[in-house]
């Protein structure tokens, strides 16, 4: 049986002479991903906002959006968002946080529940009073930081600084895109797309470290190749393991996406495109930062040189 | 890395063995694990979080600046009693200021006296015995011109609160149980939170307005000479309130002091009236309460006595003849359901303090089963698709792969099983990643086995290699992921939670197949086969 391979073997593919485009790309994607999150902002859920989220369900038919808006319109709970949620008998209301504290916002149920009546099931409530809320935002954020430096500490004590240097940038980029991609397509963000970019840091970390594991040991076997060879025979040895490992946690995400239901479906859609960006980072920024960052090419004048002698090493033969 | 020695063997073996043992129970119902089940064999299934089965969440916030209020209310009362005691203590001004209770002395030489008195109302709460400092829920200040004000002292405060919480907890446990609700936990949560968890309760409603009710139950005589529209513009008699009535009735002037407080009562229950057959709650009193009641309604007779709830007259009923057996009806157009519910409430006593609720999260039973199937559909897809690429990619080694893919499910499902951890949709999500993730272990492994076999090593030189340079990266790599888990089940909370417990318990086992269930599998396929070549 011949086995699926999707690259051949000695694959001599020249990472590093890309990475001048791939920190552009990188910079300048992370640079928008921070000018549409300052004109759009993200879509904030209730988790961090407070406010109120209901699902209903129509006991018959399709469920009447326009009906069920005015209805709640006429509360005077303020903005009021009505949308059709997965099917046409699904409806999430979103209504914003109350003025007049936890008390006013836990009224706001009871007070949609009279107002739609028997007439649809309550599939889902949830509400977050203003302070908790804050509270969720602090720890969402203090929770990514501390991830971060604890996996920074643990690289430096495993490798060196530069790698444990390079894997938080790169890991960093990956997060910064994340937060992009709440911003650009408006998904929700909210407590479990915290977990999502946990997720997608221990993800990227996992790939980065797997392909600095192999820089290591090489570096040690072969201590007088050039540095920018070294970084793409690394590369290309641990590319089929990369991608492999890429491959079928995107499967698995993707069934997730695709089956999971609608409930997690903000959750899946952002690890998917964390898995994707940390695969891309591992390759094309964690790497090649190291160029930038080792203390043995660094105000080395042959530095130059030693380039150009790698891009010839690295031309296919 | 190939030699595995008899005994360790067995120990991986039987590792699964008890898992496969542990898993059992999940696919029995509960009657069945009675009767057939071994007791001496674990007998616990999998917890499932609120969002499969469905169910409450309920954060509740104690309302500091009411229960403040509250105290400085009583304080004030007290302080009024106190420069009322002989020799009498002339003061102007008493009244409460923010977060203080201050009044003025008039004359300057009874200001010592004063203070006296001031300082036995700051109401110890420990001792200052065996060399801790004494700590006083009260703090006294004094100004000049004899002003005094009284205002809470801050560890004092917080030692009062942590009662409240506790108190609270117990009460909203009494309520809970007595209403026969599935059993759902009650936990402090910081310094002023309840949290209040019940899985598969099917009606939150009626839960949080058990739970929430602070249910004060007070008896006030009615004052029938001032109107509700005359005392509505402010000329009430001092000593005198105005309260609403329930459902749209009349509000009425009431005296401010009560005559009883729900703390007079012993039990309460529902009945019906004799005559009209109509839900009520019959209560009865304590020895002291229904020597307190005979006296006032003998007093009484023929006027009206309110009795309220939470600020609102459930019902006025009138004292036709002293009330002397010490036990009594409440009627208020209850519905069966209703004078349960109060009756609960009266039984279990008041909240010490007003709570709010600051987050509530409820899950209908419908959507936790949909939310099931899907979980299920996603993972059995996703799992599927997984053992498809891999054995197109590795072949027979992918079957090797498949099969600790197995294990792993197994293990996950089984250490879910023992911790009792809660499974979340989530936390699906969570296995579904890890199945994922779980192959790169393998995928790792068998790429090293590749070029070491590529570089010219024998088939068993090669295998033998590539278990041991690959898992240094494995470790390297899991720690990292593991980190960023840990990070999350520490701060996560409800279904984020569930999905970090499963990702943590999933990475740890995908190392242990990794290292042992799969390395045991290739080492006795090379034994028994000897191959030429490894088929990767």
């Amino acid at each position: 049986m011949r086995l699926l391979r999707l690259f051949p073997d000695d694959t001599k593919i020249p990472f590093m002479r890309w990475r001048k485009w791939s920190f552009l790309v990188s910079g300048i994607a992370s640079v928008l991903c921070f000018v549409v999150l300052y004109t759009h902002g993200m879509n904030t859920g209730i988790d961090f906002q407070g406010g109120t989220l209901m699902e209903i369900q129509t006991k018959s038919g399709p469920a009447d959006l326009e009906g069920i808006r005015s209805q709640l319109n006429g509360l005077g709970l303020g903005e009021v968002q009505v949308q059709s949620f997965g099917t046409d008998d699904d409806v999430l209301i979103r209504i914003a946080r109350q003025e007049g504290g936890d008390e006013a916002q836990a009224a706001v149920v009871t007070k949609v529940q009279a107002a739609l009546g028997d007439s649809v099931d309550y599939r889902r409530t949830e509400m977050v009073g203003p302070r908790v809320s804050g509270e969720l935002a602090q720890n969402g954020i203090l929770g990514i930081i501390s991830a971060l430096c604890l996996i920074m500490v643990y690289v430096w004590f495993r490798f060196e600084w530069q790698y444990s240097l390079g894997a938080v940038i790169a890991t960093l980029h990956d997060v910064v895109l994340t937060i992009g991609f709440f911003a650009v397509t408006q998904v929700e963000f909210n407590l479990s797309s915290i977990a999502a970019i946990l997720t997608i840091v221990g993800y990227s970390l996992n790939d980065t470290v797997v392909v600095y594991d192999r820089i290591r040991e090489m570096r040690r076997k072969y201590k007088r190749l050039n540095l920018v060879v070294l970084l793409d025979l690394a590369i290309n040895q641990t590319l089929t393991r990369t991608t492999n490992t890429a491959l079928t946690t995107l499967i698995a995400l993707a069934a997730l996406v695709i089956f999971g239901g609608e409930v997690i479906r903000s959750f899946t859609a952002s690890m998917l495109f964390g898995v994707l960006i940390g695969t891309y980072s591992s390759i094309f920024i964690a790497a090649p930062v190291l160029i930038f960052l080792d203390p043995q090419l660094a105000g080395d004048k042959s530095t130059k040189k030693a380039e150009d002698d790698a891009e010839e090493a690295a031309e296919p033969a | 890395m190939l030699y595995f020695s008899r005994w360790k063997v067995t120990t991986i073996l039987l590792t699964i063995f008890v898992a496969l043992v542990v898993l059992i129970p999940n696919y029995l119902t509960s009657d069945q694990i009675k009767t057939y089940w071994p007791s001496w064999l674990p007998g616990r299934q999998v917890v499932l979080g609120l969002d499969l089965q469905g169910g409450v969440y309920l954060l509740y916030q104690v309302d500091v600046n009411d229960y403040k209020q509250k105290r400085l209310k009583a304080l004030e009362g007290d302080i009024r009693q106190a420069m009322r005691e002989d020799p009498r203590i002339g003061y102007t001004g008493l009244g409460i200021q923010g977060d203080v209770v201050q009044l003025k002395i008039r004359d300057a030489d009874k200001v010592e006296e004063a203070a006296k008195r001031l300082g036995n109302l700051l109401n110890p709460l420990s001792t200052g015995a065996l060399g801790g400092t004494a700590v006083t829920e009260f703090q006294l200040d004094q100004g000049s011109d004899g002003l005094m004000r009284l205002g809470f002292s801050e560890t004092g405060l917080d030692k009062r609160l942590g009662t409240v919480v506790q108190q609270s907890i117990e009460v909203i446990r009494r309520r809970v149980d007595q209403m026969g609700a599935v059993e759902p936990s009650i936990q402090r949560q910081g310094s002023d939170r309840i949290l209040v968890e019940a899985p598969g309760e099917k009606d939150p409603a009626r839960l949080k307005n058990i739970i929430g009710r602070t249910a004060q139950m007070t008896f006030h005589l009615v004052d029938l000479n001032v109107s509700a529209d005359e005392a509505a513009k402010g000329n009430l008699p001092p000593g005198e309130i105005l309260l609403k009535q329930k459902e749209g009735g009349m509000p009425m002037v009431v005296d401010e002091t009560p005559l009883m407080t729900g703390e007079d009562l012993t039990d309460a229950q529902t009945s019906f009236q004799s005559q009209t057959n109509e839900p009520v709650v019959s209560f009865r009193l304590s020895t002291s309460g229904a020597r307190k009641f005979a006296q006032v309604t003998s007093d009484n007779v023929g006027r009206l006595f309110a009795i309220v709830l939470d600020d609102e007259i459930i019902s006025a009923p009138r004292i036709n003849e002293p009330i002397t057996q010490g036990s009594g009806q409440i009627s208020g157009n209850f519905t069966v359901e209703t004078a349960n519910d109060l009756a609960v409430l009266l039984r279990a006593g008041a909240l010490p303090a007003k709570l709010s609720v600051a987050e509530e999260r409820t899950v209908g039973p419908g959507l936790g089963a949909d939310s099931i199937a899907a979980g299920e559909r996603a993972a059995l897809i996703g799992t599927v698709a997984v053992v498809i690429f891999m054995l197109a990619s590795y072949g027979l080694f992918g079957v090797f792969a498949n099969l600790a893919l197995v294990v792993n499910l197994v293990l996950i499902m089984a250490i879910i099983t023992i911790l009792q951890a809660t499974l979340t949709l989530p936390g699906i999500a969570g296995i579904v990643l890890t199945m994922g993730m779980a192959v790169d272990s393998n995928v790792l492994i068998y790429e090293r086995i590749r070029e070491e076999q590529r570089l010219g090593r024998s088939p068993v030189s090669a295998i033998d290699a590539g278990f041991r340079r690959a898992f240094g990266t494995i470790l390297d790599a899991n720690i990292t992921t593991l980190i960023a888990a840990i990070v999350l089940f520490q701060m996560g909370s409800g279904p984020v939670k569930g999905f970090a417990v499963t990702h943590v318990i999933g990475i740890v086992t995908t190392m242990f197949t990794a290292i042992t269930f799969t390395r045991l599998v290739v080492a006795t396929w090379v034994r028994y086969r000897r191959p030429s070549v490894v088929p990767l």
